[in-house]
């Protein structure tokens, strides 16, 4: 496998380039540090250049747009905004990273050789956000792309006039099964539950829509089909019962997990793979690794508050950097650990 | 980015996948698709690196639900590789360059 060594260590390197990733980009930019962001490789899941919300429509929530806005335009916009500024962004995927030693070293696939390109960074921001989960059931991967999906605004077209199904209760489920009435015929959205996790006002536009019918209490234990999706099978978790549902399409949002392998070992995560960071602020257990994003948020997960914890861990990178540089100078300066961190 | 590529329609495909003698790399695409975005430079950049030997067809289909459907496109991106006029390697969904290369690689 040919690595190489990208010459010269960086002031910041962010990973990861959703909401999150993308406003430490624009204000470490603007505070003239150059980041280098490892923004991801294409991909047709949320783990992307841009993440979740390149797989989303309308975004009607993010304060400033009166009429919403496209969740892909959303990005664009940020995206260019951090090249404004300055940040550097490449197209790779991280594959490990070492927070041993400062400068940390973080390794990205290297699309010309195969192999992988080592970078190196005083500071570091991880914003590598979450994956969405998938059923992990019989005929699921097989029929992925036919069929089955990950993104409802990319293959809702090809189900015009279909039945299908979504799998989940949460917001993303009933957004997608509204989106999805456009262009089916009906959209079942199975739940293991007998209520909604969505927030009130998704609810009360799934159950208004009369495209779509609710199947509760069930889970999915297998996609049939030979070469494209011809149905489900079901399982009713409170009668026991083994129905087969008639579909040729399914959308799984059964909801994310943060995508946090690459720090296994290395930083403090709690028992959801969330990375723990110090209350209030964007600092991890390391001195100079700052989290931000959903990767370490189980509980508000929106793009604005995303937006909000990206520009919290550049000012947190920001003045750690600072008070380095200040403690190289002077000794007796700034102390280096987490605990004596100040905002 | 290069914009070198042909506009493939239910019209023209027949003929211009026949004619070519060079393989064609067809990215099944549409505006909305957001994934589709993200991939279109990495596509470019692949048929510029392989010089005359590849070309690169783009099938809006919305416009194009024919060819589409002709080809069971349930999904989009979908890139199917054409050499002398017939489908050779099948790649659902937006992919990184070195994934793309790997299953590109063995037919071009």
């Amino acid at each position: 496998m040919a690595e190489g060594r990208n010459d010269g260590v960086r002031d910041v390197i962010i990973v990861g380039s959703g909401p999150a990733g993308l406003t430490a980009a624009i204000y470490t930019g603007r505070a003239t540090l150059a980041p280098l962001v490892i923004e991801g490789e294409p991909s047709s899941t949320s783990d992307q250049p841009g993440g979740q919300l390149m797989l989303t429509t309308e975004v009607e929530n993010f304060p400033g747009f009166v009429d919403g806005i496209m969740g892909p335009e959303l990005m664009g916009g940020m995206r260019a905004q951090a090249l404004r500024f300055g940040a550097e962004l490449l197209t790779a995927r991280a594959t490990r990273v070492d927070l041993s030693e400062r400068p940390f070293g973080v390794w990205a696939t290297d699309p010309m050789t195969g192999g992988e390109v080592e970078h190196r960074a005083r500071a570091l921001i991880i914003s590598t956000g979450a994956r969405s989960l998938m059923l992990g059931v019989e005929g699921e991967r097989e029929l992925l792309g036919y069929g089955v999906s990950t993104c409802a605004t990319c293959d809702g077209f090809f189900f015009r006039g279909h039945d299908i199904a979504v799998v989940g209760g949460g917001d993303s489920a009933l957004e997608e099964a509204i989106f999805l009435t456009k262009f089916a015929k009906t959209v079942t959205v199975i739940h293991r539950r007998s209520e909604l996790r969505a927030s009130k006002i998704m609810q009360e536009r799934a159950l208004a829509n009369p495209k779509i019918r609710f199947v509760w209490d069930s889970v999915v234990t297998a996609v049939r089909g030979a070469s494209k999706v011809e149905g489900v099978d079901l399982r009713n978790l409170l009668t026991g019962e083994e129905p087969q549902l008639a579909v040729t399409g399914l959308f799984v949002a059964i909801g994310h997990a943060p995508t946090s392998d690459l720090f296994k070992g290395q930083l403090d995560l709690d028992d959801g793979g969330y990375i723990v960071t110090l209350g209030g602020t964007s600092a991890t257990n390391v001195p100079g690794v700052f989290a931000c994003g959903d990767v370490q948020d189980h509980v508000y997960r929106q793009a604005v508050t995303a937006a909000g914890s990206g520009c919290m861990a550049a000012i947190d990178a920001e003045r750690w950097l600072e008070a380095q540089a200040h403690h190289h100078q002077s000794p007796g300066g700034m102390p280096e650990d987490a605990a004596t961190f100040t905002r | 980015m290069t914009n070198d590529h042909v506009t493939l329609t239910d019209e023209t495909f027949d003929e211009a996948i026949g004619a070519s003698s060079e393989a064609v790399l067809v990215d099944f695409w549409a505006e909305w698709c957001g994934p589709c975005k993200m991939v279109a430079p990495v596509l470019d950049e692949i048929v510029e690196e392989q010089g005359g030997k590849l070309k690169l067809g783009k099938i809006n289909i919305d416009d194009n639900m024919e060819l589409a459907r002709r080809f069971d496109v349930m999904s989009i991106p979908t890139m199917i590789l054409f050499k002398d006029g017939e489908p050779k390697v099948r790649i659902v969904g937006a992919k990184g360059k070195g994934q793309l290369l790997q299953e590109l690689h063995p037919h071009l």
